[in-house]
């Protein structure tokens, strides 16, 4: 990674005909040169990514309510300890984890298996790409507009596909299962195709010579793709797991547009709340932003603990890894 | 983009995997087909049961009422400009940036570029209730430079160009410019900008599609009655905001995807290229 700088300073350093400090970009003119390129991109995000982040979690120990939003009243931790005994929070949370789960699992599963197809030698190989990843460019309002009357209980074409099965019409809506399943369906639909294209960029830089060798020592397609496939893919695998979960913890759209006109609540019995829906239901229907920048500090926390999760992970894969290829 | 090295031990693709393709093919364009059937038909017939299958005779009629009506003319202008701003400014802000993280050494380099990989995961919930403070603050509230400013830069797109200028761009050419006494104005514009433009193209795309789709911001910072981009102005729609039907919440929605579906028929097989680059993954 830092191999340009190393390898670029003692060849001019040694060299004078390449032209000393000049060419090590250190002259008058160029020594600036790398700060006045991060300046604009380093003054927009402390400006409008660092600060608020950090403001936000000096708002949560604040009284701030959304009908003065710039007057602020010391409370400490209160609205922390408000969240811990709203059971609509911890709903939120479990709600959370479970389309969480329902959305990712479903979609890096489905992902890899395009992307296994797509790996073939096929014709009209660009079209079928395109078009698995035209979800994605589909808004997550849109798609959820089309999907609330795929999953009506009388009219919709979910329930009619079931009914052709003989199974009896499900309440979409309103049963805590099924509308968290509806829910995680929509998420499932827009990322499979985006993800299935990263696995394939995976897929196409395996080494050829692996699959060589397994061949010769009569693996079948299905051992091949288990010993040989699913381990090279191992870090894009972590990759997507992380991007996915990210996604997962900001839910918003989708539970919000989901419920129709009947607002924030994530159904009658804030039965598909996301957190995400619970923070802007207590910020913007409840006019609390206080509690709203508690529930955002709270999300974050909840990443950071998912981050070092992730990361302990990569460790003990690249240790085994290390420790398989010293047995060998 | 380096594809198709291994195309030499790829198996040719049997009848079970054009039956499966065509499966996964089916499935993601359906919603979208239906979105147009659901737009053609009366808001009475949309929630018929059995639901309709084919096209039918009012999309005209609908088009022109969500027009007019609901205004997403206003909303189609106001999302092009968004999208557009941002998407310039993050690509041009974002080369500049992945260029110094590749190619030029300095001090504090290293943890500068762990805090931009870092900011990558942070999710917008963490900042909307300091900007709304600012916004209400400033009077900014349905004014879309509060849905522009925040989205100018983007820790992904530093990323981005800088994994593809560390392969791309040979540190020899912009040594060659210097001796050639070329200052850095110049050399960014002569040979790192051509070089760049490739990924800046692709980066272009991949940004615009998420500026245009944006959500959770602009659904705080903008009104579906006042000064909406699109998919605020559909949020007002399917959350009931009007007494209307539900083919021209649906009428909404195709106008809000359909300028992204052009793009991707005209460009799609560059941004799946931009993908498949590698650059997005780990």
């Amino acid at each position: 990674m830092n191999a340009p700088p190393a390898a670029a300073a003692p060849v001019s350093a040694g060299d004078p005909a390449a032209g000393g400090p000049a060419a090590r970009g250190s002259g008058p003119d160029g020594r600036w040169t790398p700060y006045a390129c991060l300046a604009p991109f380093f003054v927009l995000f402390l400006a409008f990514g660092l600060f608020p982040l950090l403001y936000t979690g000096w708002a949560a120990l604040h009284r701030v309510e959304l009908t003065s939003p710039t007057r602020m009243e010391w409370v400490g931790l209160r609205n922390f300890s408000r969240l811990a005994v709203d059971e609509f929070f911890w709903n939120a949370l479990r709600n959370t984890v479970t389309i969480g789960l329902l959305s990712t699992v479903p979609q890096l599963l489905a992902a890899l298996g395009i992307a296994h197809l797509l790996h073939h030698r096929l014709r009209g190989s660009t079209f079928f790409r395109v078009v698995v990843l035209t979800p994605y460019a589909t808004s997550v309002a849109a798609a959820t507009l089309v999907f609330v009357l795929l999953f009506g209980r009388d009219h919709g074409m979910v329930n009619w596909l079931l009914g052709l099965a003989g199974i009896d019409p499900v309440d979409w809506q309103n049963g805590r299962w099924s509308s968290q399943v509806a829910v995680s369906t929509i998420v499932v639909w827009r990322w499979t195709g985006y993800n299935a294209l990263i696995y394939l960029a995976a897929l196409q830089s395996v080494p050829p010579e692996l699959y060589e060798s397994a061949e010769l020592d009569g693996a079948s397609r299905w051992r091949q793709f288990v010993h040989v496939t699913v381990p090279s893919l191992r870090p894009t695998i972590l990759f997507t797991c992380v991007v996915a979960t990210i996604g997962a913890t900001q839910l918003f759209g989708e539970p919000l547009l989901f419920n129709g006109g009947a607002g924030a609540t994530g159904g009658a019995d804030h039965q598909f709340q996301t957190l995400g829906l619970y923070l802007y239901e207590q910020g913007w229907v409840n006019f609390h932003l206080g509690r709203a920048a508690a529930v955002a500090w709270t999300m974050f926390l909840l990443l950071a603990l998912l981050a070092l999760a992730a990361g302990l992970a990569v460790r003990l894969s690249r240790a085994r890894s290390a420790a398989r290829e010293g047995g060998r | 983009m380096k594809l198709k090295q291994t195309a030499g031990r790829q198996h040719h693709a049997g009848p079970v995997t054009y039956v499966l393709l065509g499966l996964a093919a089916l499935v993601s364009l359906f919603p979208l087909y239906w979105n147009l059937v659901a737009a053609s038909h009366t808001g009475e017939r949309v929630v018929e049961a059995p639901a309709p299958l084919l096209p039918g005779p009012r999309l005209f009629e609908n088009l022109t009422f969500a027009w007019n009506q609901v205004d997403m003319g206003e909303a189609l202008v106001n999302t092009t400009i968004v999208a557009g701003l941002v998407a310039v400014s993050t690509v041009v802000f974002s080369t500049l940036a992945g260029f110094a993280f590749a190619k030029l050494p300095f001090r504090g380099r290293n943890v500068l570029l762990a805090l931009v990989v870092a900011t990558m995961t942070i999710p917008p919930q963490l900042s909307v209730i300091p900007l709304y403070q600012i916004i209400t603050d400033l009077g900014w509230v349905d004014q879309l430079q509060s849905v522009v400013l925040p989205s100018l830069v983007a820790a992904f797109g530093v990323f981005f160009m800088r994994q593809y200028l560390l392969e791309a761009l040979p540190i020899e050419l912009i040594e060659a410019a210097r001796v050639d006494g070329a200052h850095s104005l110049r050399i960014i514009w002569h040979v790192v900008f051509p070089v760049a433009r490739p990924a800046m193209a692709v980066l272009g795309m991949l940004i615009f599609v998420q500026a245009w789709n944006d959500f959770f911001w602009p659904f705080i910072a903008l009104t579906p009655d006042g000064n909406p981009t699109l998919q605020v102005a559909l949020a007002g729609l399917g959350s009931g905001n009007h007494t209307i039907n539900q083919a021209i919440v649906l009428t909404g929605a195709l106008i809000s995807t359909v300028p992204l579906l052009l793009v991707f028929a005209l460009l799609g097989k560059h941004i799946v290229g931009g993908i498949t680059s590698g650059a997005v993954k780990s």
